[in-house]
């Protein structure tokens, strides 16, 4: 593996991990770290496995095989809940919010659900009101201002992709699953997502796992690049390297730059 | 922060008058069902314990009761999202428990402890506490039952384990193998409820009870939809998988709506033996749970009011169309039940909330029902 460097730390790791639809390997074997504070891309064509990895990775799926690590502990058959508990959140390729609660109200279960106050049945929501604070909070963070008490699904497309990221963010994750944010954005908004992402990451203390097809962002925010095809890992390195790797570059950048229209 | 707190401030200062100002709808029905008894009783010449006052009592206790059973299958199907088909269960767990506690325990110990306060031996009203309590423990065991069988399925096979458990609880309660106890197919008759509480010869306590009881199990399902757990059941309602992925455990919390539906209903099934002095098994038949369903559809599901307007309704309508169409009153309420969810498919509550009337989609809809699908 390129970039391994033994003083890094490790924050997640899949081994041999494995996925089976039926006769389809959507996975096949995949082995590899994510080191902790870098911003790491997942890229690849269409059906290469990328959501269904970030399945494994998130709890969301069992794998068929192999083993998943987080912090260094075995984390591999534990459900989704426990994971957000852990530290490690996702947000979906495809948008999957609360539709009929408002935006607040998205945000602000995300942010109860890290609290322990999810249990008390005889007082009312509105007493808790850290959750509430936290959740405008996020709400500043993702730019969604002002649009509070609007039902989730009457937002405009990009405005749900924010509220994706914003319902992730809440739970204040250490290590943040991206699939694919941009899906469905036009380029103007590329640049506010950009932006907060590397918000994020100048912090220090956040890990971003991100699937990308726009090879532009993703060539100027990583650290570094896992380029998968058919549930295998191609290549892995820096930009430089993934960039120079003249397998990547001869049999599949191409390619890639042609996908960006099918997104 | 400063519209806020202002709010507050003013809120504060005009405590009593505001208060009243913003919740005079709940305020003025609450009124009229107190003033109920008597008001009826001037207009139409009887006494507040007699003739058509006395019947109309006992008419609107069963309204009462029948809403609040209503309301705990809401917060199920209407807050959490679960469509199941076995909440007689609860119900009539509530009131086997109750009946039987009245019937083979509570009087053994009323014979040797008497404690006089006024005309009202104190033990009475422990043992009557103490029926309540076995109705909620009932209803706790029946709810983590039904959660933990029904966990690992969902959709139709949720629906048939609900049923088939609910089914089961009925073939218990008319099982000939605890005739002695329970009375089989006939049920318990003549339970010894206390004198002071005899719904004949007390009719307008037991109406006052009943309301009280109705108001305040309101105010609390109202206080646990509102609450951090009750966000979550909608959340669940609104996308279960995502629940899980910002960090809760869908099935714990609806375990939690499961034994909380149950109590509220168990409750409800304990003050109904009470009324009917009775346990039989039509108290945990699906008939029953039919309309808990039926309610809900009819008043609005998801809305808590609407499922009691919808008991209200559907016993009013039941005691109109019996005596308008006999037997035959079903078929005329289940066209009429038809007739309002083709126009009116969010329910009472649920179509006056959205201020919109659909009257031109709900005559479509009708119009589909007898035109042949076309391909
Ligand atoms: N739940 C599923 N059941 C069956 N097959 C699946 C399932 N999810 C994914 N697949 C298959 O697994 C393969 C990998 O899909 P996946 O969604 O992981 O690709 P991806 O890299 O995320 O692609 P994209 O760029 O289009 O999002 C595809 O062939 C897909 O059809
Ligand atoms: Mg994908």
């Amino acid at each position: 593996m390129t970039g391994d460097s033994p003083e890094r730390e490790v924050i997640l790791e899949a081994r041999n991990l494995r996925k089976e639809f039926g006769g389809l390997v959507a996975v096949e074997d995949v082995s590899g770290k994510i080191y902790a504070h870098t911003l790491h891309s997942i890229i690849g064509p269409n059906g290469a496995g990328k959501t269904t990895l970030f399945n494994l990775l998130s709890g969301t799926m069992p794998p068929t095989r192999g083993q998943i690590f987080f912090k260094g502990k075995d984390i591999t058959h534990q459900p989704p809940y426990r994971m957000v508990h852990q530290g490690l959140g996702r947000s979906f390729q495809i948008t999957n919010i609360f539709p009929n609660l408002t935006v607040l109200e998205n945000i602000r279960l995300a942010a109860q659900a890290m609290g322990h106050d999810s249990f008390k049945l005889f007082q009312h929501a509105s007493r808790f009101q850290r959750y509430e604070d936290r959740a405008r909070e996020v709400i500043k963070v993702v730019g969604l201002q002002g649009l509070e008490p609007v039902l989730a699904r009457n937002l405009a497309h990009g405005q749900k992709r924010k509220l994706e990221l914003g319902i992730m963010f809440a739970g204040d994750p250490e290590i943040l699953l991206l699939d694919e944010p941009t899906a469905g954005m036009s380029s103007e908004q590329v640049p506010e997502l950009l932006e907060i992402l590397q918000r994020i990451m100048a912090r220090g203390d956040k890990t971003i796992v991100l699937v990308e097809h726009r090879m532009d962002m993703v060539m100027s925010i990583s650290d570094f690049i896992t380029v998968m095809h058919l549930g295998q890992i191609l290549a892995e390195g820096t930009p430089q390297e993934i960039a120079a790797n003249p397998l990547v570059q001869k049999a599949y950048l191409g390619a890639l730059y042609g996908d960006l229209g099918a997104t | 922060m400063s519209e806020k707190a202002e709010k507050r401030v003013n809120g504060k200062m005009g405590a009593p008058l505001g208060w009243i100002r913003q919740h005079w709808g709940e305020l003025a029905v609450v009124v009229g069902l107190i003033l109920f008894p008597y008001i009826f009783g001037l207009l139409s010449g009887t006494s507040v314990s007699q003739g058509a006052t006395k019947f109309w009592q006992g008419q609107l206790i069963v309204m009462f009761i029948m809403a609040v059973y209503a309301m705990s299958y809401d917060l199920l199907l209407g807050y959490t999202g679960i469509l199941s088909f076995g909440h007689a269960a609860f119900f009539g767990g509530g009131a086997y428990a109750m009946a039987l506690f009245l019937t083979h325990v509570a009087p053994k110990v009323t014979d040797s402890y008497r404690i006089m306060v006024g005309s009202i031996n104190i033990a009475d009203l422990l043992m009557l506490l103490a029926g309540f309590l076995l109705a909620v423990l009932v209803a706790v065991l029946l709810g983590l039952l039904f959660s933990a069988v029904s966990s690992r399925v969902k959709g139709a096979y949720f629906a048939m384990i609900t049923l088939a458990m609910g089914q089961a609880i009925h073939i218990l309660s008319k099982a000939t193998d605890f005739v002695d106890w329970t009375g089989a197919d006939e049920g318990l008759h003549g339970v010894p409820v206390p004198i002071w509480l005899n719904p004949t010869q007390f009719r307008l306590r037991f109406y006052f009870i009943a309301l009280a009881f109705m108001l305040i199990m309101y105010l609390i399902t109202r206080r646990i939809v509102n609450s951090p757990t009750g966000r979550v059941f909608v959340a669940i309602r609104e996308n279960e998988s995502r629940v899980r992925m910002i960090g809760y455990n869908p099935a714990v919390y609806r375990s939690i709506a499961f034994v909380t539906a149950a109590v509220i209903a168990g409750l409800a099934g304990g003050l109904y033996a009470l009324w009917t002095m009775s346990a039989t098994p039509s108290m945990t038949s699906s008939a029953l749970t039919i309309n808990a369903l039926i309610m809900g559809i009819l008043g609005g599901i998801g809305t808590l009011i609407g499922p009691m307007l919808g008991a209200v309704l559907r016993e009013f309508l039941g005691h109109f169309f019996y005596q308008w169409f006999g037997a035959r009153w079903p078929l005329v309420f289940g066209v009429l039940f038809i007739l309002l969810v083709l126009f009116l498919p969010y329910g009472i509550v649920g179509t006056w909330r959205l201020r919109r009337l659909e009257l031109r989609q709900g005559w479509q809809r009708f119009l589909r029902l007898f035109k042949p699908e076309k391909e």
